[in-house]
């Protein structure tokens, strides 16, 4: 479970949360919905340890551990993954090398064996299939040149090999038409679990046609407005975020 | 003027200096307050060179002695180990070599400069001619001592239809130049020149080369990527003349350095001189950080940093190591340049 305390975070010396507080029981999917700016993004780096994201008071908690505590790599040890909005190009290094270096420095962070060779390479086939993912693609340099789809798919294919405890999707339906959504909403569905919490941040309620929340949360001015059910993600889409741009 | 010119003279002013344009970045006659004695002839056998094992004969220029000659008859085909080794300790010694690649012969040359002694002074200069059809792959390995001064001048005479595929892999010297200066008379004369530079420490190479394509239909592909570290300076000059008339000439320069300390340094000067119409030429020069953006994707997935800073230098550099012919040469430079990195990051 991951439990969130007042937290405050500044970029470049600029306060962009002001006492946030959230709580996601594990087994549940959270959605953090919000206007443009009300540091949606800041969020899910702060959770994920992005340099220059710096924290200035509160707590961020997955399952008794202290995750502000931890630079990036030992939070995804302990089972944070961030899927990215815009995925980063790595120029030089197959998907395959990237994603078997990542699962094999966690497992050694967490003092378990390693994925043999072909064990890994089973995991990938399966995933891959089912996120209709070119296999000849992971052979490339990870994301370099890939379609906006075929990188928030790569993206989900990580998420499902890591198996995290925390999943943050952040914006994960910007740039997909709708045949790539619904892969991508199959896909994190999926990966639902009793032992893992999801946080889905997104704009729009599109995703969550798909994906459905079991709570939904407004963000506005740094900080939580309003709390509710599915409903409140239409709500919103009927009305839009003025009246929380004022309650913030 | 020249290293060689000094060191058979006796006469520091014969030396490169800043003054000269070539040679700003790689200044000898402010480094060179006195030049040592000679070196002495040795005896002792030289140990395995870093391309043992995958040559079908080897040359060895000790201290400047060997072979002055050498050739490769028409149709030929051979490969061959060219190991240039420095065994004296504070010693000066120049030395020239010509090869003469006869047509439709192929030379894969595997060049080491070995540096098993400290304090010398070198230049090495090599005179390729190579006949129509003719091949030549080179692939040069410079293991230098840190307290060296190495320049190797290496000028190549094509004929229609024959080419030279070329990398230089380096790790710097105290002052170091590798300079190819390339004739490319066209009609289907194909050169590949590049390159790969890896430095720390106080340690400085410059990579110099010079194409000049007199004829019609000449292709000129360079690569050359730098990692520089520490104090560490790298210098990349890069030329490439189209003469009048030397239509249809397809040139690409590509030149990258990652720079990773706050110290280090990298000086570039890529030049095309297109003097003819009907041309293809680019370029590319970039100079830069390691991405952090990518640092910190690596590092959400969980690679430590120390680790994910080697695996995106050694990405980088490997682009132009994969490009290396010969497979045997290529995995051993492979090896050397991950042993140099996981020193680096």
């Amino acid at each position: 479970m991951l439990s969130i305390k007042d937290l405050r975070v500044e970029v470049a010396g600029k306060p962009i949360l002001e006492a946030l507080s959230l709580e996601i029981p594990a087994g549940e999917v959270h959605a953090v919905m919000g206007p443009n700016g009300a540091g949606k993004s800041t969020l899910s780096y702060a959770l994920a340890g992005r340099p220059g994201y710096e924290v200035t008071g509160g707590s961020a908690v997955l399952d008794g551990e202290d995750l502000l505590a931890l630079n990036p790599s030992e939070r995804a040890a302990r089972g944070v993954f961030l899927s990215f909005q815009y995925p980063t190009e790595v120029p030089g290094v197959p998907g395959l090398t990237f994603i078997r270096s990542a699962l094999n420095a966690q497992h050694r962070a967490r003092s378990e064996p390693e994925v043999s060779a072909p064990e890994f390479l089973r995991r990938v086939r399966e995933q891959a299939a089912m996120l209709k993912i070119d296999y000849e693609l992971l052979k490339r340099s990870l994301n370099v040149g890939f379609s906006g789809g075929e990188k928030k798919r790569m993206e989900i294919l990580q998420m499902a090999l890591f198996s995290p405890r925390l999943a943050i999707l952040d914006e994960t339906d910007s740039g997909l038409d709708i045949d790539a959504l619904r892969i991508v909403a199959d896909g994190v569905n999926a990966m639902r679990s009793a032992d893992r919490s999801m946080l889905v941040i997104t704009h729009y309620q599109r995703l969550l046609d798909y994906v459905r929340p079991d709570r939904v949360h407004v963000l506005a001015g740094g900080r939580i407005v309003a709390s509710g059910g599915p409903e409140l993600a239409h709500a919103l889409e009927a009305e839009g975020y003025d009246k929380y741009a004022t309650a913030a | 003027m020249s290293l060689a010119r000094a060191i058979e003279t006796g006469d520091l002013a014969e030396l490169p200096s800043r003054r000269d344009e070539d040679w700003r970045w790689t200044d000898l006659r402010g480094l060179l307050r006195v030049l040592p004695p000679p070196s002495k002839a040795t005896e002792d056998a030289a140990p395995a060179g870093p391309f043992a094992g995958l040559a079908q004969t080897e040359v060895l220029i000790v201290n400047g002695r060997g072979e002055r000659r050498l050739v490769i008859a028409p149709g030929e085909r051979r490969i061959m180990a060219l190991r240039i080794i420095a065994a004296a300790n504070a010693g000066a010694h120049a030395s020239r070599l010509e090869i003469d690649i006869g047509a439709d012969a192929q030379l894969t040359l595997l060049e080491s400069y070995e540096g098993q002694s400290s304090d010398y002074v070198v230049e090495t200069d090599l005179v390729f001619e190579l006949r129509k059809g003719g091949a030549l792959e080179r692939v040069v390995l410079a293991q230098d001592a840190a307290s060296a001064v190495s320049v190797s001048r290496a000028q190549v005479s094509m004929s229609p239809g024959s080419s030279l595929w070329q990398t230089v892999a380096t790790f710097g010297a105290k002052r170091q130049r590798l300079e190819t200066q390339v004739r490319n008379p066209g009609g289907g004369a194909s050169v590949r020149l590049d390159g790969i530079y890896l430095l720390n420490g106080q340690r400085h190479a410059d990579i110099t080369t010079i194409v000049a394509h007199t004829g019609v239909g000449g292709v000129t592909d360079q690569l050359v990527k730098g990692v520089v570290d520490g104090q560490a300076r790298g210098v990349f000059q890069g030329r490439i003349v189209v003469s009048p008339g030397a239509d249809r000439t397809d040139a690409r320069m590509g030149h990258h350095a990652l720079v990773l300390s706050d110290r280090a340094e990298v000086d570039a000067k890529p030049e095309l001189e297109i003097y003819a119409d009907d041309v293809a030429c680019t370029h590319g020069n970039t100079v830069g950080a390691l991405d952090e953006e990518a640092l910190f994707y690596a590092g959400s997935r969980g690679i430590p940093e120390r680790e994910a800073r080697a695996m995106l230098i050694e990405a980088f550099v490997v682009e132009a190591i994969d490009r290396i012919g010969h497979e045997g040469a290529r995995e051993r430079i492979r090896a050397l340049s991950a042993e140099h990195l996981k020193g680096s990051s």
